[in-house]
C-alpha cells in the first residue's frame, strides 16, 4: 500500500472492535503536512478510538497506519511518540505527584543520550544533557504561560492550567504531527479563544500539523482547514467547515443524538 | 561556589562524619550494640532498593526476599573456608567451582559483588515475564518467583545443603562494610531517583499510559529499576549472610519481604529518607519487642514468650498506617541539603518537595 | 503404574481439588469486584477450622451444628475484615490495598500463632469421614469421597445464590460494572460486603473439609493451600467462578499427579504449582475462562 501520495499521516481502512462493538469501521484518512483539521462527531462517535489505532494506544483488527509512508501499524505507543506524533489525552492524564516542569522533562527523556549508569553516577556528559532539555522544557513552558509555576505539584494546579501542562509536555517530544483531544474542554469561552490562538501560533512556529477532537464548534469552525465527521465508527462526511455546516447527514446525526438526549 | 558544588562537599563531609560515628561506635559500644547497628545498615540496603521497584517504579513486587536469598547464597559460597565447605556438604559433594576455591578476607567485597550480580541476573529473569504484567499480577508473579527460589533452597542440597543451611560463614561483615554499601545504595538510588530515569520511573508509577504516550519505553525502565534493585538486595542478602554467619531458606522466607514493605510504607513509599530512617527505626523497634517473645523470669514468676507477638505488632501496624497514616513519614519528600540549610539560615528554601499523595484512577 | 493406582491418584487429585476450588471462588469473587487479591482469604480458610475446632472441642456442640455454626462465625469475620480494613483504602492508590492485604493476612496468621500456638492441634474429624471404602483393588478413604460430595453440593448452592437471587445478581452487576450498578441505587457496600461473606463462608467450609482430610491444624495450614487456590483462579480465569473451579481440579490433579508419577520431585510439589502459576500469567493471564480486557484511554 503507498503512503497515499506524500501525506504525513494516513489510515487505510482501520477496524477497531471491542467485544463485538465496532468502535471504528473501515475509516479512511489522509493528513497533509501542515494542515490543522477537526474530527468532530457525537459522544461515542469513536474519535477518541481513532487517536489511540494512531497512538498505538489500540491494535486494528485491520488496515494500516502510516506515518511519512512508513507502516506504522502495531508500534508500541512510545515507540510512535519517539517517530514524531505526540498527543494529549480527553481525560488529562497528567503524573500529578511530579511537578510541572517534571512533567514536561519526561517527554525529553526519549531524547536522552547519556546512559543509567552515567546519569545515577552524575556525570558531566549527564549534567551538561540535563540543562539543556530543563533550558528546552522552560522555555516551552514560557510559551504556555506556565514558567512561574514550574516548581508546583501538577495535580495541584486548576484545570485550565492543566490542560496547557499537557500542550506543553506534548510538544515536549518535539513531534511533527499533534493528535489534541478535547483541548477546549472545561475552558470558559475566554479561556477557548486564548487557546484557539494559541493552537495556531505554535503550528506556525513549530511546523506541526495538527488533528483535532473537539466538541466546541465555534473553536473547531474557527480554525480548522478541514473537517472530518464521524458517527458510529463511520465516516459521514468531510469539508471545509461552511461545507460541514450545510451537510444534512452531519446535521441529523447531532440532532439523533439531541433527540437522544432530550428522550 | 555554586549550590551544587556546596552540596557535593557536605555530602562528602556526612560521609566522613559518619565513618567517623562508626569507629567511635566500633570502639566503645558492646558486641550487641553493634550488632543491631549492623543489622540496621543492612536494612538500609535492603529497604532503599526495594523501594526503587514499590516506591520510585511504583511496581508492587513481592520478591526481594528472593533476591536477597540469591545474593546471601552466593556470598556464602563464596567466602565459606573450604576445610567448611567439606564439613557441611559431608553427604553430597558441592557443585564444583564452588568445591575447590574460597574467596579469603580481603576479597570480601568482590563476593558482595558477585552477590549483587546473582541478585541482578535474578531480578533480570524474573522481570522479564512478569514486568509485562499489571499491578496484582506482577505481586502474584514476583512472589511466585521467590516462593520457587525458596523451595529450591530447600531442595538442591548441592548447593544450599536444603533445609539445614549453611553454617560457618565469616563474619566479614563488620560495620565498615555495611555502612559504605548502605551509603553507595542510598547516593546511587538517589541520584538516579532525581534523574531524567528517574522521572520516567516516576511518571510509570503516576500514570503508565501517558508515560509510554511520552515516549518512555515502560518495560525496559521497569526492568532497569528491577535489576539494580536486584543488585542492592543481593548485596544486602550476602551482608546479612555473613552478619549473621548462616543460611538457610528460613532466613529469606516471606516475613522477610513483609519487614521491608512495613519500612518502606512506613518510611513513606517514593522517600529514601523515608527508607533510611525507617530501616533503622524498624531494626531497633524490632530488637526492643524481642523481649515479648522470649520467656522473662522475674523472681520467682515466670512469663512464658509468645512466639508471634513481635509479627502481630507489625502487621496491624502495617494496616493501621495503610488505614490512617497511608503517606507514611515522609510521603514521598526527601531530605535535602538545600532543605538542612535553610533552617540554619532562617531562609524560606523549598528545598522539601511537597508530593500529596495522588488518588488512583483506574 | 496399574490402572488400579491411576484411578485412586485421579480420586485423590479430584478432591484435593475441590478444595482448592472452594478457595479459589472467593479470591475469583472478590477479584472480580474489586480487582484485587485479597491476601487475606487463605487465613479466612485457617480461621474456619480452627472456629469449628473449638465448637466442637471445646463446647462440645454436635459436628453438623458445630461446623455450621464455625461457617457462619467465619463469614462474620470476612464481612468484618472487609468493612474494617478495606473499605477504607477502597479509593486509594491500587497499591495501598494490595498491602493492607498483606497486612491483614499475617495479622491473622501471627494472632493464631499468638493465640492458640504454633503446635498443631488434632482436629476431630466425624465417623463416616474416617472409614474406609474398598472397591474391587482400590481401597479409598472416607474423606475422599465425602469431599467432593460436600463440596459439590455447597457449588451447586453457591451457583443458585451468584445466578438465581437478587443479591447474586447485584454482586455480577457490580462486578460487570462498579459506577453503573451505584448509579441504578444499589448499595455497593453493602453487595460487597454480602460477597465477602458468601467467599468466606466457602473457604470455611474448605478449612473444615481440609481439617478431616489432614486432621492437624495450624495457624499457617492456609498459606499454601492458598495460594494454590489462587493459582487456581487464575488458571480458570479471574474473575469467572465456574473458571475457579475448572482451575481448581486442574490444580489438584497436577499436584497429585505430579508427586504420583515423579516421586523424586515431592519436594518440590509446590514449586510446581507455583511454575503453573508463573507459566499462566506468561501465555495466558486471562486464565481458560476469563476474558481479556482493554483499558480504556
Ligand atoms: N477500551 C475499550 N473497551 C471497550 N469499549 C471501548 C473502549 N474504548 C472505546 N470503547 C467504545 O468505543 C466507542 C467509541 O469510543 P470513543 O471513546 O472513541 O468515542 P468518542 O468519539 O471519543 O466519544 P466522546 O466524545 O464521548 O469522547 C464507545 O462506544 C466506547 O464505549
Ligand atoms: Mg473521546
Amino acid at each position: 500500500m503507498s503512503s497515499k501520495n506524500g501525506s504525513i499521516l494516513a489510515l487505510d481502512n482501520v477496524t477497531v472492535s471491542f467485544g463485538g462493538l465496532l468502535a471504528v469501521s473501515d475509516f479512511d484518512f489522509t493528513l497533509q503536512r501542515g494542515e490543522l483539521v477537526g474530527l468532530i462527531g457525537p459522544n461515542g462517535a469513536g474519535k477518541t478510538t481513532v487517536f489511540n489505532i494512531i497512538t498505538g494506544q489500540y491494535e486494528p483488527v485491520s488496515g494500516k497506519v502510516f506515518f511519512r509512508g512508513q507502516d506504522i501499524t502495531g508500534w508500541r505507543p512510545d515507540r510512535v511518540t519517539c517517530a514524531g506524533i505526540a498527543r494529549t489525552f480527553q481525560n488529562m492524564r497528567l503524573f500529578e505527584g511530579l511537578t510541572v516542569l517534571d512533567n514536561v522533562l519526561v517527554a525529553r527523556h526519549s531524547k536522552l543520550r547519556s546512559s543509567m549508569l552515567a546519569a545515577a553516577l552524575n556525570l558531566p556528559s549527564y549534567v551538561k544533557e540535563e540543562r539543556q532539555a530543563e533550558t528546552k522544557a522552560m522555555e516551552l513552558l514560557d510559551r504556555v504561560g506556565l514558567v512561574d509555576l514550574a516548581h508546583t505539584q501538577a495535580g495541584s494546579l486548576p484545570y485550565g492550567q492543566q490542560r496547557r501542562v499537557e500542550i506543553a509536555r506534548a510538544l515536549a517530544a518535539d513531534p511533527e504531527v499533534l493528535l489534541l483531544d478535547e483541548p477546549a474542554a472545561g475552558m470558559n469561552p475566554e479561556e477557548t479563544m486564548r487557546l484557539m490562538e494559541f493552537i495556531c501560533g505554535v503550528r506556525d512556529e513549530f511546523g506541526l500539523t495538527i488533528l483535532l477532537i473537539e466538541h466546541d464548534m465555534k473553536l473547531v469552525m474557527g480554525i480548522c482547514e478541514r473537517i472530518r465527521v464521524i458517527d458510529y465508527g463511520m465516516s459521514i462526511a468531510e469539508g471545509t467547515p461552511e461545507e460541514i455546516q450545510g451537510n444534512p447527514k452531519v446535521i441529523s446525526a447531532y440532532l439523533g443524538e439531541e433527540a437522544c438526549d432530550y428522550a | 561556589m555554586s549550590d551544587k558544588f556546596r552540596n557535593t562537599l557536605l555530602t562528602i563531609a556526612f560521609i566522613a562524619f559518619l565513618f567517623f560515628v562508626a569507629w567511635l561506635a566500633d570502639s566503645y559500644l558492646d558486641e550487641y550494640v553493634m550488632r543491631v547497628v549492623r543489622t540496621g545498615l543492612i536494612y538500609v540496603t535492603a529497604a532503599v532498593s526495594y523501594n526503587l521497584i514499590n516506591g520510585i517504579a511504583g511496581q508492587f513486587s513481592l520478591g526481594p526476599n528472593g533476591f536477597m536469598a540469591l545474593g546471601g547464597y552466593m556470598v556464602a559460597l563464596l567466602i565459606l573456608p573450604l576445610e567448611q565447605k567439606e564439613f557441611v556438604w559431608f553427604l553430597q559433594p558441592l557443585i564444583w567451582p564452588f568445591r575447590i576455591f574460597s574467596l579469603t578476607k580481603p576479597l570480601f567485597p568482590l563476593a558482595l559483588a558477585i552477590g549483587g550480580a546473582a541478585g541482578a541476573l535474578g531480578a533480570l529473569i524474573v522481570g522479564v515475564p512478569s514486568l509485562r504484567l499489571r499491578g496484582d499480577y506482577l505481586a502474584i508473579a514476583t512472589f511466585g518467583f521467590s516462593q520457587i527460589i525458596i523451595v529450591l533452597a530447600n531442595n538442591l542440597i548441592p548447593v544450599t545443603n536444603g533445609a539445614l543451611g549453611i553454617k560457618g560463614i565469616p563474619e566479614y561483615a563488620n560495620v565498615y562494610w555495611c555502612l559504605t554499601w548502605a551509603i553507595l545504595t542510598v547516593l546511587v538510588i538517589s541520584n538516579l531517583a532525581n534523574s531524567s530515569y528517574g522521572r520516567a520511573m516516576k511518571s510509570i508509577r503516576d500514570d503508565e499510559v501517558a508515560a509510554e504516550a511520552m515516549g518512555i519505553p515502560i518495560f525496559k525502565h521497569k526492568l532497569l529499576a528491577f535489576v539494580v534493585s536486584g543488585f542492592f538486595a543481593g548485596v544486602s542478602g550476602g551482608l546479612m549472610a555473613s552478619l549473621i554467619t548462616t543460611v538457610s531458606p528460613s532466613l529469606y522466607s516471606f516475613s522477610m519481604t513483609f519487614n521491608l514493605l512495613i519500612i518502606i510504607v512506613l518510611g513513606g513509599l517514593g522517600s529514601i529518607t523515608g527508607s533510611t530512617i525507617t530501616a533503622f527505626a524498624f531494626t531497633i523497634l524490632s530488637e526492643a519487642l524481642r523481649f515479648v517473645e522470649s520467656p522473662i523470669n522475674i523472681g520467682p514468676v515466670h512469663i512464658p514468650g509468645i512466639a508471634g507477638m513481635r509479627m502481630l505488632v507489625f502487621s496491624l501496624l502495617l494496616v493501621l498506617l495503610m488505614v490512617f497514616y497511608r503517606q507514611g513519614l515522609f510521603g514521598q519528600k526527601e531530605i535535602s541539603w538545600d532543605w538542612v540549610l535553610s533552617h540554619f539560615k532562617n531562609r524560606d528554601y523549598q528545598g522539601v518537595k511537597t508530593c500529596p499523595q495522588k488518588t488512583d484512577r483506574s | 503404574m496399574n490402572a488400579a493406582v491411576f484411578f485412586q491418584q485421579l480420586i485423590n487429585g479430584m478432591s484435593l481439588g475441590s478444595l482448592y476450588a472452594l478457595l479459589a471462588i472467593g479470591y475469583t469473587m472478590v477479584y472480580g469486584i474489586l480487582r484485587f487479591i485479597n491476601f487475606a482469604h487463605s487465613d479466612i480458610f485457617m480461621v474456619g477450622a480452627y472456629s469449628a475446632f473449638f465448637f466442637i472441642v471445646i463446647f462440645r456442640i454436635p459436628w453438623p451444628l458445630a461446623a455450621a455454626l464455625a461457617v457462619c462465625f467465619t463469614a462474620l469475620v470476612g464481612m468484618t475484615i472487609d468493612r474494617v480494613a478495606y473499605r477504607p483504602v477502597r479509593d486509594a492508590p491500587r497499591i495501598s490495598a494490595l498491602i493492607t492485604a498483606v497486612g491483614v493476612s499475617s495479622f491473622i496468621e501471627n494472632l493464631g500463632l499468638v493465640t492458640v500456638g504454633a503446635r498443631p492441634k488434632a482436629f476431630e474429624s466425624p465417623k463416616f469421614m474416617s472409614r474406609v471404602f474398598h472397591i474391587g483393588p482400590v481401597s479409598i478413604t472416607g474423606v475422599a469421597i465425602w469431599v467432593p460430595i460436600i463440596t459439590f453440593m455447597l457449588l451447586v448452592v453457591m451457583m443458585y445464590i451468584v445466578y438465581r437471587t437478587k443479591i447474586g445478581m447485584a454482586m455480577r452487576s457490580v462486578s460487570t460494572d462498579i459506577e453503573a450498578t451505584r448509579l441504578m441505587g444499589v448499595d455497593v457496600d453493602k453487595v460487597i460486603s454480602y460477597t465477602f461473606a458468601l467467599g468466606s463462608a466457602l473457604a470455611a467450609a474448605g478449612g473444615i473439609l481440609w481439617a478431616c482430610k489432614y486432621p492437624r491444624i495450624t495457624p499457617l495450614m492456609g498459606v499454601y493451600p492458598g495460594w494454590k487456590a489462587f493459582t487456581a483462579a487464575v488458571v480458570g480465569g479471574i474473575g469467572s467462578i465456574p473458571g475457579a473451579m475448572i482451575g481448581g481440579f486442574i490444580i489438584g490433579l497436577i499436584e497429585v499427579m505430579t508427586v504420583a508419577f515423579f516421586p523424586d520431585l515431592s519436594g518440590y510439589r509446590d514449586g510446581v504449582i507455583f511454575l503453573v502459576l508463573v507459566v499462566f500469567l506468561l501465555i495466558r493471564p486471562t486464565g481458560i475462562l476469563g476474558e481479556t480486557l482493554k483499558e480504556k484511554v
